[in-house]
């Protein structure tokens, strides 16, 4: 044992892994998150997929990495600069050292730093030699030889062994973050063990083998001085599963079905990084999910609205230049007034933009994307775990209110991780009082009318095909309280008016919002979905460090919640950051007539604590 | 009155017809509430989706459930609702710009997954609701609003794009030939996959006489060849013409020139048969086939697929709600 590596207790550990895509930067990412998780840290987590699939190897285009936060208390974010960079290769090293914490770690593959590879990526000498690396602590471990060396007695090609890096690496990491490495056995265990759906026993040995030989690395050199020990998060009791926002999505899709008593129906197109949601839900077939892969976003919501029509609970799911194409008949949803969730899973845009990486523009589309006047509710998911309740609670308005609904998350919690705890189906809302199908049975004497509404909610009165003798039209012509397609101009100011008084109604049974710190201050920090993270933990540090700022997060960003207006009247200066060129900002400046302060960032990658933090100090005058 | 003795007169909603008097769109109607009461559905288990065009305020004429939605997607939507409730008898009715122009793609593949919907295309090659301009099915130097020159765009052979997508069930229909256009409704109506029927109607204000050349008095049979599966495929004012094989396809000729043996007879079962109907022209020297040109009922609907792979699921990994919730990398705290 290196007797001088010595137990540090830390409070969080930003960890970063990067290496070439298909190299499963992920997988090892998860393993971590796993890890710590079970451990009782908490973690969140965020993928950075290159756009490509298999870009060269080797090459700076071809990086994947996954950045975590691991912590012994609540943790918002995947984290500012890292602690820990896992590089495994050059092109990886050249990639995200800059990213690196002053004095960070750097563990890497020296095997990897061949002269061939050094070439690819433009070094010109060895950067774990020449000491442009200088300033960091670097491991440089030579990982292929070591793994080789602890397989010596397994018949394996090279490469396959090679591949047991991965897990080299937890081990010695497990060692480095004072991790239970039982959890990794019985992990390799489960996952290619004989008890496994399909074991695989070589790889199973072979990987254990590896994950010692790093343990034990980590153990007997003189590598490392310190290790570190988190403790654990005070977490709210409970089963916690980690999870992806666009799984929790797909789960609360098939949930929302199931407590309203519907089938649940997604009518969708794969565009990234929406594509998950739908890869999870379409397992769903034995709790009754039906999955229409269609021809294109157009047709995805149309048959979603289909499947409304008929009275099931019906979603599509898609990213911005999908929504792009669903406008027409999402305001055929609005107009025929049947309950439609949209999940919007947003990325860098405009048209195709930035396929695999996070922006939050679309917002002013969800808001105004559509011809005529054509408001719905818009809630935003702000975490992973959060894609769960913000997808279940947009079905629940949908079908409340008669009216489409759409959900926006981004590609930072769509594909990042954070542990959920998990709920039982008991536990959550009975949806069926929101159903409510109009049956002549329940109003003896009354003949059906098709727009006439609930006096509070204005949602309309519905008879869905097979309901006996409510047989009648709709469609998306102007129609009145029967119906009747009506071009009256009366009639459609009336009937433009009460679709918008439907969606501002709501305003008044949504939850008000609550302030981060003093309820009158100087500045105000707003927060909507996904800068939710990062935005709450500056203002907690802000607000440690005694200044005067406030934070509030917006979960509906429309329509607003009732006490917003009164809230924002109580600052002197409001600040907004957002993936985007201001557009929550513009909304609230056109809403509440206040000079907001935007802090836009369009970069591909989510706000860190410091950038806020930063923004809230120039504010101040500090 | 028990539902399930309707007649077509119980079809007719209360609201006012308003196509032009002489539109094609009246006889297809017609038509297509015969394919209903043949169906036996009551009238609260059919719904009926169309687009958007003259033909597709159809929906509000007829005494169902009805929704007249965009232009173009009404198969996506269909498709979707069909699925949601495959109890329901689901119409499609749709202009020959709604399905070949905007609504191609949908129209594309609602037929190549076989959803079990009855579909109507009524083709008057042209865009009657936006007033006169050609669409994809009208003829080479049509004079329209948009091609006062005469149009310079190929036509395509809807029907002939539904056999190369695997299409269960072909029809071809004429609004002039009510009792054939009833014909085709019903069996369409009962046909277990996509029943696809063309009908073609006349536009009395954008493209009148469009189908004089198949429906004039004196020559129009010389035109048209309606097939009836096992039957010889003979056709003319007198019974003169017949197909025969000509190497890989057909060709016209005089019944009096052939042998009888030589006399090709319909086979609806016979997808190349159907494919070569289907691309037949009069301008290319062959009638326009009418009737059931192609019908397979042993290819199994998307919708019903559907929900035996839902068993099959149930069946295999059974799991509830809470089971997949808990899945995964858990832990208790
Ligand atoms: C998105 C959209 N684009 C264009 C239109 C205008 N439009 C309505 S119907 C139609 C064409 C109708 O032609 P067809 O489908 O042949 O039906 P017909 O009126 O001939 O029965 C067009 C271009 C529309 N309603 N919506
Ligand atoms: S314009 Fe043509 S298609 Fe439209 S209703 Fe009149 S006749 Fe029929
Ligand atoms: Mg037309």
């Amino acid at each position: 044992m290196a007797e001088n590596a010595k137990l540090t207790s830390a409070e969080q550990i930003v960890v970063k892994f990067t290496g070439d895509s298909g190299d499963g930067m992920q997988l090892i990412g998860n393993q971590l998150t796993a890890l710590a998780a079970l451990d009782g840290n908490d973690v969140n987590s965020l993928p950075d997929y290159p756009s490509e699939i298999r870009a060269p190897a080797g090459t700076i285009a071809g990086v994947s990495g996954f950045q975590m936060c691991l912590g012994d208390h609540k943790i918002y974010t995947a984290g500012d600069a890292p602690d820990v960079l896992v590089g495994f290769n050059p092109a990886a090293v050249k990639h995200s050292a800059k990213f690196v914490k002053a004095g960070g770690m750097i563990i890497t593959n020296s095997d990897s730093f061949t002269e061939k590879a050094l070439e690819k990526v433009g070094y010109e000498s060895n950067p774990l030699e020449d000491g442009s690396l200088k300033g960091y602590d670097v491991k440089a471990i030579p990982m292929f030889t070591l793994v080789r060396e602890a397989l010596a007695d397994m018949e394996m090609p090279n490469a396959a062994k090679d591949r047991c890096k991965n897990f080299f690496t937890m081990g010695v990491l497990c060692w480095l973050f004072n991790k239970e490495k039982q959890l990794v056995l019985d992990f390799i265990e489960e996952k290619f063990g004989a008890s496994s759906k399909k074991p695989k026993l070589q790889i199973a040995e072979a990987n254990t083998k590896a994950f010692k030989a790093g343990l034990n690395y980590g153990e007997t050199t003189v590598m490392f001085q310190e290790r570190y020990d988190l403790g654990a998060a005070q977490i709210e009791k409970g089963l916690y599963r980690n999870i992806t926002g666009n799984d929790a999505a797909a789960l609360a899709i098939a949930a929302a079905g199931e407590k309203a008593g519907l089938q649940p129906f997604i009518g969708s197109y794969p565009i990234t990084p929406a594509t998950d949601l739908l890869h999870y839900a379409s397992e769903f077939k034995d709790v009754d999910l039906v999955t229409m892969q269609m021809e294109d976003e157009i047709a995805g919501i149309c048959c979603a609205v289909g499947a409304a029509c008929a009275g099931n609970l019906a979603f599509t799911t898609t990213s911005g230049p999908g929504l792009a194409l669903k406008t027409e008949a999402a305001g055929m949803a609005l107009i025929l007034e049947v309950p439609l969730v949209i999940v919007n899973v947003q990325r860098g845009g405009p048209c195709t933009g930035l396929p695999t990486k996070t922006e939050q523009s679309d917002l002013l589309q969800s808001m105004f994307g559509r011809n005529g006047d054509s408001y719905m509710p818009i809630i935003a998911a702000n975490s992973p775990a959060d894609c769960f309740d913000a997808t279940f609670q947009a079905a629940k308005i949908a079908l409340q209110y008669r009216t489409p609904v759409i959900v926006l998350t981004d590609g930072y919690i769509g594909q990042g991780s954070c542990p959920w705890k998990v709920p039982t189906m008991a536990e959550l809302e009975d949806l069926t009082p929101y159903v409510n199908f109009w049956k002549p049975e329940d109003h003896p004497g009354e003949t059906y009318m098709s727009y006439k509404r609930d006096p509070e909610t204005l949602a309309r009165d519905w008879a869905i095909p097979g309901t006996k003798g409510c047989q009648h039209r709709i469609g998306t012509l102007e129609k009145d309280e029967t119906g009747a397609v009506s071009h009256d101009p009366a009639v459609h100011q009336y009937m433009t008016e009460t679709r918008k008084a439907k969606v501002d109604n709501l305003a008044q049974v949504l939850p008000g919002v609550e302030v981060n710190g003093k309820e009158s201050n100087k500045i105000l920090v707003i927060s909507w979905g996904g800068t939710y993270g990062a935005v709450k933990g500056a203002v907690d540090r802000l607000i440690e460090d005694g200044k005067p700022v406030s934070g509030i997060n917006l979960r509906w960003v429309w329509p607003f919640p009732p006490n917003l207006g009164e809230i924002i009247s109580k600052f002197d200066k409001i600040l907004v950051p957002e993936l985007n060129m201001g557009q929550l900002s513009l909304m609230l400046r056109a809403k509440f007539l206040v000079d907001v302060q935007s802090l836009s960032k369009v970069q591909g990658d989510p706000f860190r604590e410091y950038e806020v933090i930063d923004k809230v100090n120039e504010m101040l005058g500090e | 009155m028990a539902d399930t003795q309707l007649t077509k007169k119980d079809f007719a909603s209360p609201n006012e017809v308003k196509w032009c008097p002489g539109c094609g769109d009246f006889a297809i109607m017609n038509a297509v509430r015969s394919g209903m009461v043949a169906a036996g559905k009551p009238r609260d288990e059919v719904a009926i989706v169309s687009g958007i065009g003259c033909s597709s305020r159809f929906p509000y004429y007829m005494e169902t459930y009805g929704f007249h939605t965009i232009h173009g997607r009404a198969a996506a939507i269909a498709s979707g609702l069909k699925v949601a409730n495959t109890d329901l008898d689901v119409w499609v009715i749709s202009g020959d710009g709604d399905s070949t122009a905007i609504g191609g793609n949908h129209f594309i593949h609602a037929i190549r997954r076989n959803v079990n919907l009855n579909y109507v295309m009524i083709n008057n090659k042209i865009y009657g609701l936006t007033k006169g301009q050609y669409s994809p099915t009208s003829e080479m130097n049509q004079i329209s609003k948009t091609s006062p020159y005469g149009v310079i765009d190929y036509p395509m052979a809807p029907l002939k794009v539904a056999m190369g997508l695997g299409a269960t069930f072909v029809a071809r229909g004429l609004d002039k030939k009510m009792k054939l256009s009833e014909e085709i409704c019903i069996r369409g109506a009962k046909h277990h996959g996509f029943s696809m029927m063309e009908i073609y109607a006349n536009c009395v204000i954008y493209n009148d006489g469009c189908h004089n050349q198949l429906t004039d008095k004196e020559t129009g049979d010389n035109n048209v060849i309606i097939v009836r599966d096992g039957e010889k495929m003979i056709f003319g004012t007198d019974n003169q013409f017949c197909l025969v094989q000509d190497g890989f396809t057909v060709k016209a000729a005089k019944v009096a020139d052939v042998a009888e043996a030589d006399i090709l007879v319909h086979d609806e079962k016979n997808a190349d048969m159907g494919t070569i109907l289907t691309g037949m022209r009069p301008d290319g020297g062959l009638p326009l086939a009418l009737g059931i040109i192609y019908a397979d009922d042993t290819k199994k609907p998307y919708d019903d697929m559907v929900f035996e792979q839902i068993d099959a699921v149930k069946a295999k990994r059974g799991r509830t709600m809470d089971q997949i919730m808990q899945e995964g990398h858990t832990w208790t705290v």
